[in-house]
């Protein structure tokens, strides 16, 4: 990873493949939407409400995802002082807080018609609102340091301590057997007939290589409002 | 209870957050990159 170390060595890879990440993400998740909307069959139980799957599992996958690179940044920058490690946090921060807010408003909508109830306590939500405020504490943590190509210790600790709760979220459903449904996608296998998990496949797919664009573009950002702070430091100094 | 309602709602809060965030990082890295290039080019003249 050190290779990356330098940002500029960076950008001759981010420049090129941040459109292929952006508009190869957009295609694929509006093919899994559009096949999620008008091809995919009826649930047998939840008739047409199945569809709000196809972008609930994404938004969920990608709000605990993004969590998981925020882990990875914080220990990159804890143990080994990476220079972009603090600058990929900074900006996964953002979106990845948007998306865990998307699964709770998606889950919410499909809540109603499904349960009767926008809202239960249940383990599943609440750890991913949890979650949602470990991402707004840690965007004010790094918006707090001084420096903008570092998140700073206190927010770099935050993010590998608020990791503990992505297991809570993945095992909640076989803890507190409650209304949200178990898990249908395992490492044994899936539960979900062929006919819908492609859909979801090319959907989650398409979202995260859009999260990976989006990811990329404010990378480019923050180091470049990185080099504008220099410049124009030496400029003062004459 | 009609669901395609809920389908709808759910389909447009998900495209209108992700095209939201996408535009206004897309518009904050050209903004700022073409911000280098002025000062870039202050610097060179």
């Amino acid at each position: 990873m050190h290779v990356f170390a330098n940002p500029t060595r960076f950008l001759t890879i981010a420049r090129p493949l941040t459109p292929w990440l952006f508009w190869g993400g957009l295609l694929l998740t509006a093919a899994g939407m559009l096949t999620g909307l008008f091809r995919s069959p009826e649930d047998y139980l939840q008739g047409d409400l199945v569809r709000i799957m196809y972008v609930h599992v994404p938004t969920a996958w990608l709000g605990m995802g993004g969590w998981t690179g925020i882990l990875i940044a914080s220990v990159m920058q804890l143990v080994w002082r990476h220079p972009l490690a603090g600058i990929a946090a900074r900006a996964i921060a953002a979106p990845g807080a948007l998306f865990t807010a998307l699964c709770l408003v998606t889950g919410s909508i499909w809540g109603r018609p499904a349960w009767g109830t926008w809202w239960i306590w249940d383990g599943r939500l609440t750890s991913m609102l949890v979650l949602l405020f470990l991402y707004l504490g840690f965007m004010a943590l790094a918006a707090a340091s001084d420096e903008r190509a570092s998140i700073g210790r206190i927010a770099a600790v935050f993010g590998v301590v608020g990791a503990v709760n992505l297991p809570i979220i993945h095992y909640s459903v076989t803890w507190w057997n409650s209304l949200h449904q178990p898990q249908s996608i395992t490492l044994s296998g899936s539960a979900i007939d062929s006919a819908m998990l492609w859909p979801l496949g090319l959907s989650t797919l398409g979202f995260t290589l859009l999260f990976g664009g989006i990811v990329l573009l404010r990378m480019r950002a923050i180091i470049a409002d990185i080099r504008i702070e220099a410049r124009l430091r030496r400029m003062a100094q004459g | 209870m009609a669901q395609w309602p809920f389908i709808i709602a759910a389909y447009a809060c998900t495209i209108t957050g992700t095209l939201v965030l996408a535009g206004w990082s897309y518009m904050r890295m050209r903004a700022s990159e073409a911000r280098v290039a002025t000062l870039r080019e202050d610097k060179g003249s």
